[in-house]
């Protein structure tokens, strides 16, 4: 009887990337989402007139400062771990957790700038909406910002406990994107208001 | 028989190095049926939940038809459920009914056709149809259960509030769902609206996040995009239109929150109540509008899209062809998906926007209706002259054919903006997205649901059951929707708790209560299915591997599939998945699962081109060698 030849193949290992990391960018895509409806909210309302400018207080350009400079330690913190230099690795990560808890709390001294300066969350005028907006979308991208220092507190834990090294990355890489991430969303919404107000 | 297998192993991780078979479940009832992480058996919740949900809010419709077919009639008899919902003179609290009808857009709108289709299809077909032992990611997969679960659970309770649930229209324009002191509905039941949709989109964007990262990294071998079932095709677009989408309706709802709780102004101004003006100055209304639709309009299509890709794999099965025009469903869908999102303000032509702004939306709209032809084109002519069986799940998805056809083309009209000051708000508009969306999806659904039952629960569903559920769903559904245009262009408006105190709709009394009574025969023969589902659940004939005798992977698993979906390898996969009546073939339907050189019969020049390839593939290949 003839020989049937059969040709099965197994499932090739997984190409292209990692699913949590492209599970990671799926869900910063939907954070995107959000702050493009509110900056176009924004956008939107302010077409209407009666819109009470405001300064953008001292305290924000600190935070952005160093928003984006934790941006960098972050960036150190996932090349010395990758090169396995461990020591340089705990240095960099905290001071990365140091500058991410400092950015929330400038964001709030910022907002007690804004309240000294009469722009509140609710606005005594028509025009106030313009400071309502300032308050939510700072303070969402906080809320983002929170869950970033607690991811970063996860990473510097494990990169103390020696979990994360050369072979071992995909954590602190996850961590790193979503740190430039955060970063990145902030001088959008940083330079976006600097510009709209 | 004697085989030599030889195994060249990818280090991949086996599930199935340890012997599966059909009871290896090792985990207890709470993690295996309850808070389990397997695709198959969160999608089984989905649909458990969703089939609840569909209940529900049919029973609630069917409340509210009462008042309007009915506006005389004592209801006296739903006291002991309703309670003070039914006023001392024995009729329907009016705000109760503006509740009844809020709450029926939002269950079947997103717990039904977006949880409840998306989440049972998407979940069960999604690995199983391209060759995956399970999600991206179970866990997050269970998550999106649970929230969903929660958010069930917010909304159901909302019920029972003494204000009763939110009654400001699914859509929840402010003001009136922004100020407590302007309906009852807007109090409590509002905030547990609010709740209950934002625990609903973290569970939507969980699921379509692991839908999407699924689809594009954990296809079997030789399952590349262009050999995707159109099912996955569906799924693939919606989780994508989702993901982009729900974060809006997320902005819109926070700032609704803020409205709300926190005093803010984002869509509130100039308001009086009882002639005294409230606090809140400077806000839009229209922004809510424009936020929400940039969500709802889509979210009309998340609820469509999966329906049209189980029926477009239905109807190519039972009609024994290939689907016409493969890569124009794709393009048609990817044009759709596009397209829905520059369209929403077509819902808002008569609030006030900027008539120039009007026509380029009413230009971009009626755009839609090309790619929505080109699919049903392609249905009818996959039908055409096709080797047609009319199981119940064909049937369904003939019956999505015509309801997306007849509630298509007054969509067309509806897109106008000149027609639509006419239309707007009337029950034109209700016929137009019950017909379109509404009754198209949930014949998909009824589809998906007839046609996988077999994998599912291992167990075939009746036929007869199902034919007697088709027809008498089939005509209910034209009964009571069809008229409603006549209603519509009448100028009946939509949401009215009576129009018996307007002499110009006292003439249209009959026909209202015509559709009532179809209301009520419709509900009522969704018991039918509901026997025929659970009953077969237990009860059903045997099913085969392959009733249906389908070409896709889903097909090639056991009877009852385990954890890991194949006990052995997962099938590679060498064909695209409409080798439906192949001339030359031995059967009629040539599985994915057979290369091009086990075909030389049937194959055409350029595929036995391929044979090379299948084999110079066999780097990681068993080659199983069978003599006899
Ligand atoms: C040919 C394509 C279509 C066109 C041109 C169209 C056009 C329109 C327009 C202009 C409206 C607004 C009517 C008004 O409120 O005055 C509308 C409402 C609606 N359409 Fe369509 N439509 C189309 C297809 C669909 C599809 C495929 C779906 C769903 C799957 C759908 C679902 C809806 C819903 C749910 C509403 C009403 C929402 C509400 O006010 O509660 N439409 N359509
Ligand atoms: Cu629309």
């Amino acid at each position: 009887m003839a020989a049937e030849i059969k040709l099965v193949e197994e499932a090739k290992v997984q190409a292209g990337m990692n699913p949590k990391k492209f599970a990671l960018w799926l869900f910063m895509v939907s954070v995107i989402m959000i702050f493009g409806a509110l900056t176009s909210a924004y956008i939107v309302r302010q077409a209407e007139g009666n819109w009470l400018d405001f300064e953008m207080p001292t305290m924000f350009w600190i935070t952005t400062a160093m928003i984006l400079t934790s941006s960098l330690t972050m960036h150190w913190a996932y090349f010395s771990a990758k090169k396995d230099n461990v020591e340089m690795a705990k240095v960099a990560m905290v001071i990365t957790v140091i500058l991410g808890a400092g950015f929330l709390v400038g964001q709030w001294l910022g907002w007690s700038e804004l309240v000294a300066n009469g722009i509140y969350l609710v606005g005594r005028e028509s025009s106030g909406v313009s400071g309502s907006f300032l308050y939510v979308i700072s303070g969402l991208h906080g809320v983002h910002v929170i869950s970033g220092v607690i991811f970063l507190t996860v990473v510097m834990v494990n990169v103390f406990r020696l979990k994360i090294h050369s072979r071992s990355l995909s954590q602190i890489e996850m961590c790193t994107t979503y740190w430039h991430f955060l970063d990145g969303l902030w001088l959008y919404l940083f330079v976006f208001l600097l510009l709209n107000r | 028989m004697a085989t030599t297998d030889i195994h060249i192993h990818h280090d991949v991780h086996h599930h199935d190095d340890h012997g599966h078979d059909e009871h290896h479940h090792e985990g207890n009832f709470w993690t295996t049926y309850v808070f389990s992480q397997d695709h198959k058996v969160i999608a089984k919740q989905f649909l458990i939940t969703g089939i609840f949900w569909a209940l529900f809010g049919g029973i609630l419709s069917v409340i509210f038809r009462l008042q309007l077919g009915f506006p005389e009639a004592n209801l006296a008899w739903l006291k002991p459920v309703l309670g003070q919902w039914i006023t001392p003179e024995n009729k329907l609290d009016p705000e109760f009914y503006l509740a009844l009808v809020t709450m029926h857009g939002t269950i079947m709108v997103f717990f039904v056709l977006t949880a409840g289709l998306s989440g049972t299809f998407s979940n069960f077909l999604i690995p199983l149809q391209i060759g995956a032992r399970d999600m991206a990611s179970g866990f997050l997969n269970m998550l999106s259960y649970w929230f969903f679960f929660l958010s069930s659970v917010v909304m159901l309770t909302s019920f029972f509030l003494e204000t009763g649930p939110a009654a400001g229209g699914w859509t929840v324009y402010p003001p009136l769902s922004a100020l407590p002191q302007a309906i009852k509905g807007s109090g409590t039941g509002m905030t547990m609206w609010l709740v209950a949709m934002a625990l609903f989109i973290v569970s939507s964007l969980l699921g379509g996040i692991n839908y999407i990262t699924t689809v594009i990294n954990m296809r079997t071998n030789g399952m590349s995009f262009t050999r995707l079932p159109l099912t996955i095709w569906a799924f693939f677009f919606t989780a994508i239109i989702g993901v982009l989408s729900f974060p809006v309706l997320f902005a819109a709802a926070l700032l609704l929150i803020f409205d709300r709780s926190f005093g803010t102004s984002f869509y509130l101004s100039d308001i009086f109540i009882g002639g005294e003006a409230l606090p809140h100055t400077g806000g839009s209304p229209i922004l809510f509008q424009h936020l929400f639709w940039f969500l709802g309009h889509p979210e009309v299509y998340i609820v469509l899209l999966p329906a049209l890709g189980i029926s477009s794999e239905i109807i190519a099965t039972n009609s024994r062809k290939p689907i016409f025009g493969y890569k124009a469903m794709i393009g048609s869908m990817l044009f759709i998906a596009i397209l829905s999102f520059i369209v929403w303000a077509h819902h808002m032509f008569v609030t006030g926007m900027n008539p120039f702004l009007g026509s380029i939306f009413m230009l971009l709209t009626l755009i839609i209706a090309v790619p929505s032809a080109v699919k049903i084109f392609n249905y009818v002519t996959t039908l055409w002259k096709g080797n047609i069986r009319f199981t119940p799940g064909m049937l369904f998805s003939i019956g999505l054919v015509s309801f997306f056809l007849t509630g298509g083309i007054t969509g067309i009209f509806l897109g106008n903006s000149a027609i639509d000051i006419q239309l707007h708000d009337t029950y034109f508009v209700v016929a137009h997205f019950h017909l379109v969306m509404g009754s198209a999806s949930f014949f998909g659904m009824l589809a998906g649901i007839y046609h996988w039952f077999p994998k599912m629960f291992g167990r075939m569903m009746n036929d007869k059951l199902g034919y007697i559920h088709f027809w008498l769903t089939f005509v209910g559904v034209y009964l009571v929707f069809f008229p409603m245009h006549y209603i519509g262009i009448a100028g009946f408006p939509r949401r009215y708790y009576t129009w018996t105190n307007f002499e110009t709709f006292s003439g249209f009394a009959d026909l209202n209560m015509l559709v009532s009574v179809a209301a009520i025969v419709t509900l009522s023969a969704q018991f039918i299915f509901l026997f025929n589902f659970f009953y077969s659940m237990f009860r059903g004939r045997v099913a085969s591997a392959n009733p249906w005798n389908s070409t896709t992977l889903e097909w090639t698993t056991p009877r009852n599939p385990g954890h890991g979906n194949w006990p052995g390898e997962i099938p590679s996969v060498y064909r695209w998945p409409y080798d439906y009546s192949k001339p030359g073939a031995k059967d009629d339907f040539i599985p994915q699962t057979i290369p091009y050189s086990e075909t030389p019969e049937s194959n055409l020049p350029h595929e036995n081109e391929l044979i090379k390839l299948e084999s110079s593939n066999g780097h990681g290949a068993i080659i199983v060698e069978g003599k006899h």
